[in-house]
């Protein structure tokens, strides 16, 4: 039965709530979460969503999506290295199988390797519980192998949830999900047992919101993202405030985008109370410091 | 409420693609190329020039310039024609005054229809490239496969009559394939193929008949994309089109030449209040030297010869 919200938060107000002090008094926590995807040729039919817009083989979509494994990932994470921004990856963890360089690279570097299902063409629409608990059991094995960490985030593949999501993902551990754009702060998630939050990651200055469908120039984008910067650094000097920059190789990290991104990276980078995280370090700073507190004020607020 | 079994199943989870038609490769690990000249970066100018039938109804999607209006749909028909009598003109001599080469992607029908396009095609030594039939016969979807080679044949066959030239280049109607696409071109001479969006640069893909290459071909830096889909303006075009260019000459310092792909269709960027922005973007790209303006199939003879 469809609802009539999604029943996973209470209300909290934006000027009136507990404050978040990150660490070394930065205003600001950035990460940057490039999704590292593989979208499948000739993916079985989820009866939700088409896979391709276009009849399969939809060469022109496949090939774009590649286009950021063979190269834009590369020239992507050369600017980052250059910047010393760590990426928090959102990732469909079939990649990894299919490219081990790419795993490795993110390896060396640390990066975090969060959960973005098992290919971007394989929906959690009409998955039952048994079947999602096994993707979500897949992807936590999977992260392990290729990296090593324990699996702490989830962006859904291609952000499809089912009503159970939130549930099965604290019971399989999993500490933030970033499929809620309701706050622009960590929040607590309503879940049957355990705990969840939610991070801030963005539909608003993501490249492919932005780039593909919101037709933003490069420097329209890069401008976007300073203005988003900005306001959340000044905000950040009365609470602490989150900024996700989420990514798509093959969007980023085409030739005519590269300079913006440079740009912005040179920009964010420039400022000195911006502490540089990944999403699991922002998780973690929240549930030692923050979560009794949002909690505590949530409750007391009884709902509204 | 549950998906079958097989949705969860992986058959392609392995190291490399999920398909055979090509090897995974990382750009930057290969070896680099030069090119004639030690240019830093090849040129290569497409045009597409395109028959979209008043009555078209294609199967499978709508191409980008399909008419949209009920019949008959004067506004739509009469701006793709445009672009086939006054836009390629345009096109045609800002690259003849700056003594360019180029390959033009055309439809079979249209060099039935307008014989004095493939001649000044012939006349300024462009390579013609094939396009398919027209813009209602896309390669898409559950077409036929004896449908799709009669169409591939007739195409090529006509473009060969009618230019005199060998064409052994390929660019489907709005990147448009079906499974067989590539080996129904490659078994009649196509030698490469620039409908794959996923490198910068030439690579090998496998057909049924032996190897068969893709060349770059970024639809996100048409003017298809940038000024159709997006409505930018043309100093905006001019910006991001020499963002591309300078990235990758900068690039070509450390990796080896590189390849500008310029796709163009006359009935956008033949206009006159943008025609300005393609002879700017020209003139810019040969100002910074190291430009080698070439055909698809020069570029692709010079890559070969070093692999």
């Amino acid at each position: 039965m469809p609802k009539e919200e999604p029943g996973l938060y209470d209300y909290l107000p934006y000027y009136d709530r507990p404050r978040i002090e990150w660490p070394n008094g930065a205003r600001l926590a950035f990460w940057c979460a490039p999704n590292v995807e593989f979208y499948e040729l000739n993916p079985p039919a989820n009866p939700s969503r088409p896979s391709w817009p276009r009849p399969v083989p939809d060469v022109q979509g496949y090939s774009w999506r590649d286009y950021g494994n063979r190269v834009g990932f590369w020239r992507m994470m050369e600017a980052m290295d250059r910047y010393g921004v760590r990426g928090s990856i959102s990732l469909n963890v079939a990649l990894c199988d299919h490219f081990p360089d790419i795993a490795a690279a993110m390896r060396e570097r640390n990066w975090e390797f969060f959960s973005h299902g098992i290919y971007n063409t394989r929906y959690t629409y009409q998955m039952d519980e048994a079947q999602e608990r096994a993707m979500i059991a897949d992807v936590k094995a999977s992260v392990k192998k290729w990296s090593g960490q324990d699996l702490a985030g989830w962006l859904a593949p291609a952000l499809t949830n089912t009503d159970n999501t939130m549930d099965l993902l604290a019971e399989a551990g999993v500490k933030y999900t970033l499929d809620l754009f309701h706050d622009d702060q960590p929040m607590p998630v309503k879940v049957k047992q355990g705990r969840l939050i939610s991070v801030p990651y963005s539909l608003e200055i993501n490249d492919f919101t932005t780039l593909f469908q919101g037709n933003c120039t490069p420097r329209d984008y890069t401008d976007a993202i300073k203005a988003q910067f900005d306001r959340l650094y000044q905000e950040g000097a009365e609470n602490g405030q989150v900024m996700c920059l989420p990514l798509h190789p093959y969007l980023i990290g085409q030739p005519h985008r590269m300079k913006q991104f440079e740009a912005a990276l040179d920009y964010i980078t420039g400022h000195d109370k911006v502490w540089l995280a990944t999403g699991r370090e922002i998780a973690d700073h929240y549930y030692a410091h923050c979560y009794d507190r949002f909690a505590a004020a949530i409750a007391a607020r009884k709902g509204g | 409420m549950s998906l079958p079994a097989d949705y969860l199943t992986y058959p392609y989870r392995r190291p490399g693609m999920d398909h055979e038609r090509y090897a995974y490769s990382n750009l930057f690990q290969r070896k680099p190329v030069t090119w004639p000249g030690n240019a830093r970066v090849a040129l290569w100018v497409l045009p597409v020039l395109e028959f979209f039938p008043m009555d078209m109804a294609p199967k499978g999607f709508r191409p980008p310039g399909g008419m949209e209006r009920p019949a008959p749909d004067y506004w739509n028909y009469t701006l793709r024609d445009y672009g086939n009598r006054v836009g390629f003109a345009r096109i045609y001599r800002a690259l003849e005054r700056r003594g360019l080469k180029a390959s033009v992607a055309m439809s079979s029908r249209l060099a039935e229809r307008y014989p004095h396009v493939v001649a000044e095609t012939n006349r300024l030594g462009f390579e013609l490239i094939g396009h398919g039939v027209d813009m209602n016969h896309l390669h898409t979807g559950a077409l036929p496969v004896e449908e799709e080679r009669e169409w591939v044949k007739s195409s090529l066959a006509t473009l060969r009559r009618l230019s005199g030239q060998a064409v052994t280049g390929w660019h489907s109607p709005a990147y448009s394939q079906t499974h067989a696409t590539l080996d129904l071109i490659a078994a009649e001479g196509v030698q490469y193929v620039s409908d794959w969006v996923n490198d910068d640069m030439p690579y090998r893909m496998q057909a049924k008949s032996g190897p068969i290459h893709s060349m770059p071909n970024a639809f996100e830096i048409t003017d298809m994309q940038i000024f159709g889909f997006f409505k930018y303006k043309p100093a905006q075009f001019v910006e991001q089109v020499m963002d591309q260019f300078e990235l990758l000459y900068r690039e070509a310092g450390k990796h080896g030449g590189r390849i500008m792909t310029l796709s163009l269709r006359p009935w956008l960027s033949g206009v006159p209040h943008r025609i300005a922005a393609i002879e700017t973007v020209l003139d810019r790209m040969l100002g910074h030297g190291g430009v080698w303006s070439a055909t698809g199939a020069e570029i692709l003879a010079a890559w070969k010869a070093q692999q």
